[in-house]
């Protein structure tokens, strides 16, 4: 179960209602509790959050711009800073790339056809979304490090994956797996198979089925995947973390950068890394809000 | 896995051959590999990792300090989510957007602010030390961490169910003369069972594995402040890795038996869902 995906759901459903509910708030005494006990559950809830999720974001920025502006600029242009952005971007637009047509893919395969041991195969995809960040490195550290199975015949070859680009590649693809499948799946399983059937028997190849009817009907469930996938992809930490080793200027992504800079008490820094990736938070949560909205009205 | 009938559409052998392939590649054999590598530990090997003092501590800080955390976030998610879905109130769309905060902000940010949010001379740290309790580097500060992480599992699994409640078994209690916190113990909140124990067990599994948002704040002192993820980087950075080995496999194994009891929740749900029109 991916919480990621349901939360479209319940935002279809809570678009829906507010309507309803509105209603019986303003006719309900049944359906409502005292005026002072509705004050009180309020002020717990909107306290808890603002404590306990806008302080930290909150944080972030203050931290960022202690020092003034100036301070926080040259931070971020730091060849440090910049290399760790570079990097990110590249492991963003590889996992990005290789789980969209992954994921076009297996959507393709899973929704249009039925076939015995579905639901077993899409707990497989799921997997990775249970999976401890720190497994999810470790693995790969078991196939090809010193110790791992193929770490000697890769060494013996002079081929580096562990520490170098290609392994936090991997650990990243690890973790962003089922996002874009996982997103496509319900979408394509409720569109059905009739327009396409319908391409196809006026003689249009598979491939011209796929892009010219297929594609058109998803694509806003695609661009879905593919925020989910890149945000997860620009901050993974813990898997990344255990794959990486931490080599300045060449294998610190932002999330390390920002744990590296911490450490060694460079908070104007570390926190001015920090607020980039809020930004990219930020920036996820108003898009997707766009998307989920795009979804809704079909 | 058969192909079950004859599809009019194109590529399904094509596709789903990918699909495999790519799925081994990257998820099942690596994972697999995990497995085989602790066959090549004897029982009493493997048995002696993981009950050493230090793994045993680990594990029981981290099992135990998220099912801690994942109590809170079922009382204060069952709060939020009420307020969200059932009053109307200055700000609740934007409060309702802030609630997936903690899974969109990487976990390092949250590390990082929490821990400067917490500690000594922090913002909410400073009060807090004043009246003698110290949360950043202590087992405290993890808890807080993981309570940061779990909020979005319990208010978004309940939502859905709590928008989908029909109001007419609760306009039927309330007529009948039951009483207003009747209605909500004996009607309403049965029918959220199972979406409030959903919502637990995925906050529970996901601070059990947390390390991002975890590992600033928390001290990493030996047996006192030591979680289980940390424990793992350790011993693969002293080259030990039967012990991280060892390690993963139990939270691994842990981690399948929550999905394995969320996937029977949610069967329940439907179920449930079913019998009442």
């Amino acid at each position: 179960m991916t919480i990621e995906m349901t939360l479209r759901q319940d935002r279809r459903s809570a678009v829906a209602d507010s309507g309803g509910s509105r209603a019986a708030a303003d006719a309900g005494d049944l359906r409502t509790e005292p005026r002072a006990v509705r004050i009180i559950i309020i002020t717990i809830a909107v306290t808890f959050l603002s404590i306990f999720v806008v302080l930290p974001l909150v944080v972030v920025f203050a931290q960022a711009f202690s020092k003034g502006i100036g301070a926080y600029l040259a931070a971020l242009s730091d060849p440090e800073a910049l290399t760790a952005i570079r990097l990110t971007l590249l492991i963003a637009a590889i996992s990005v790339t290789l789980n969209l047509v992954f994921g076009l893919v297996a959507a393709w395969a899973i929704a249009k056809f039925e076939f015995s041991g579905k639901t077993f195969l899409i707990s497989l995809v799921d997997l990775p979304f249970s999976v401890s960040p720190v497994i999810s490195g470790l693995v790969f550290v078991l196939l090809f490090g010193a110790q791992g199975y193929f770490g000697p015949w890769l060494a013996s070859h002079d081929i580096r994956l562990l520490f170098a680009v290609p392994g936090i590649a991997l650990a990243t693809l690890f973790v962003t797996f089922p996002f874009v499948v996982r997103a496509l799946i319900p979408l394509m399983q409720e569109q059905g198979t009739q327009e396409e059937e319908a391409a196809i028997s006026l003689g249009a190849s598979g491939l011209q089925t796929f892009f010219r009817v297929t594609l058109p009907n998803i694509k806003w469930g695609v661009l879905y995947g593919v925020l989910l996938c890149n945000a997860r992809a620009m901050g993974e930490f813990g898997a990344v973390s255990v794959v990486s080793g931490h080599i300045r200027g060449e294998t610190n992504t932002m999330p390390l950068l920002v744990e590296i800079l911490y450490n060694e008490y460079q908070f104007v820094a570390s926190f001015a890394i920090a607020s980039l990736l809020a930004m990219l938070a930020l920036i996820t949560l108003v898009m997707k809000t766009i998307l989920e909205r795009r979804l809704d009205e079909g | 896995m058969r192909i079950g009938r004859r599809d009019s559409l194109p590529g399904f052998g094509l596709t789903m051959g990918l699909t495999l392939t790519w799925l081994s590649v990257i998820v099942l054999i690596p994972l697999a590999g995990l497995f085989l590598k602790t066959f090549e530990l004897s029982p009493d090997q493997f048995w002696s990792i993981v009950t050493s003092r230090r793994t045993l501590n680990a594990l029981k800080m981290s099992f135990g300090l998220a099912f801690a955390a994942a109590l809170v976030n079922l009382v204060m998610g069952t709060i939020i989510v009420w307020a969200l879905v059932r009053y109307r109130f200055p700000g609740r769309r934007l409060f309702d957007a802030i609630v997936d905060i903690p899974f969109a902000l990487p976990t390092a940010v949250a590390g990082v602010a929490l821990t400067s949010l917490f500690a000594e001379k922090g913002w909410l740290g400073a009060p807090l030390a004043a009246l003698g309790i110290k949360v950043a580097f202590t087992p405290i500060g993890i808890f807080v961490a993981m309570v940061f992480i779990g909020i979005p599992f319990v208010v978004r699994t309940v939502q859905p169910v709590l928008i989908d409640l029909d109001p007419e078994i609760e306009e039927a209690a309330a007529s009948l003369g039951a009483s207003r916190w009747h209605t909500i113990y004996r009607v309403i909140l049965p029918s959220l069972v199972p979406a409030l124990l959903t919502g637990l067990a995925l906050a529970f599994a996901r601070a059990v594995g947390e390390y991002g948002s975890v590992i600033f704040i928390a001290g990493n002192l030996p047996n006192v402040s030591e979680i289980a993820p940390l424990l793992i980087v350790i011993r693969l950075s002293e080259f030990r890795y039967a012990d991280a080995t060892a390690i993963a496999v139990v939270m691994l194994l842990a981690a399948f038996l929550i999905i394995f009891t969320v996937n029977r929740l949610q069967r329940w749900a439907q179920i449930r869902g079913s019998a009442t029109p």
